[in-house]
């Protein structure tokens, strides 16, 4: 397995900047060669953190957001989504599926519940007037097992031969 | 990615969004805005969401469905979810969206 690696990024508050931080997401794991379902795992959890701090941590009037993200020497990536809005009041029950201070008809109240869904492990923390936190990890210590690489399943045959 | 009028067809008594290549908050608020105002129609009774171009959603776009969802099934209208990728029908799963939409491939 690969040395550790980290990177560090900072952008604005704005929904444009949610497609950013997917892209930079899924080219940062792409040395591990992960299966597109774990890659669209890790790409909606990050999604549903960035978007989580524009509306609701900076309420939809800006600010920073940073992303950070870690891969370890044996496969773990761990992602950190963090945003110095308003803050949870209620952690635990921003976490209920369901839960959405938005509009009924606008949000669907599932962010956490995705990012719980597809990530192996979150926590957050929140201290209301000085932001939020959201961590994430997701193990790739068996990327690529059970799954044929499309070149191989397309070239070979049964028995292995072209 | 803006969502273009011809995204959006009235088909007898159903409206049919195209959905764009990634659904999430950014691109939400135009998709709604448009299906609602012709959802007051009164001629739509159903809305057919097609997922042909869609590589990415997150839960924006569950919203987007469970609010429309809401305005046309107390009249008795029905939501239908089209040409869904494993990646989108997995959403709409874990989402409990299946069991209240129809979800064709």
């Amino acid at each position: 397995m690969n040395r550790r690696n980290e990177i560090y990024m900072e952008f604005d508050a704005i929904s444009e900047n949610e497609g950013l931080a997917r892209v930079v997401i899924a080219a940062f794991l792409a040395r591990l060669d992960p299966t597109v379902e774990q890659l669209e795992d890790v790409r909606t959890a990050v999604s549903e953190a960035v978007t989580n701090a524009i509306i609701h941590g900076y309420e939809e009037k800006g600010g920073k957001v940073v992303m950070q993200a870690a891969l370890s020497e044996n496969g773990v990536l761990e992602v950190h989504i963090c945003d110095t809005g308003v803050g949870i009041a209620d952690v635990e029950q921003a976490m209920q599926p369901l839960f959405t201070t938005g509009s009924e008809n606008e949000r669907s109240g599932m962010g956490f519940a995705f990012m719980e869904a597809f990530m192996d492990r979150i926590e957050v923390e929140s201290v209301p007037g000085e932001g939020t936190k959201v961590h994430m990890w997701k193990s790739f210590e068996h990327c690529g097992e059970g799954t044929q690489p499309i070149l191989q399943a397309a070239v070979w045959n049964s028995d292995g031969r072209l | 990615m803006k969502q273009r009028l011809e995204d959006f067809a009235i088909i007898d008594n159903y409206l049919c969004i195209r959905m764009p290549r990634e659904v999430d908050h950014h691109g939400a608020a135009g998709i709604r805005e448009s299906a609602d105002r012709l959802i007051m129609d009164d001629k739509v009774r159903n809305i057919v969401f097609d997922f042909e171009d869609t590589t990415f959603m997150d839960s924006s776009g569950i919203g987007i469905i469970i609010g429309r969802y809401r305005k046309i099934s107390c009249f008795g209208g029905k939501v239908y979810a089209i040409n869904t990728s494993d990646r989108v029908r997995r959403l709409l799963k874990t989402s409990g969206m299946s069991a209240i939409i129809e979800v064709l491939t």
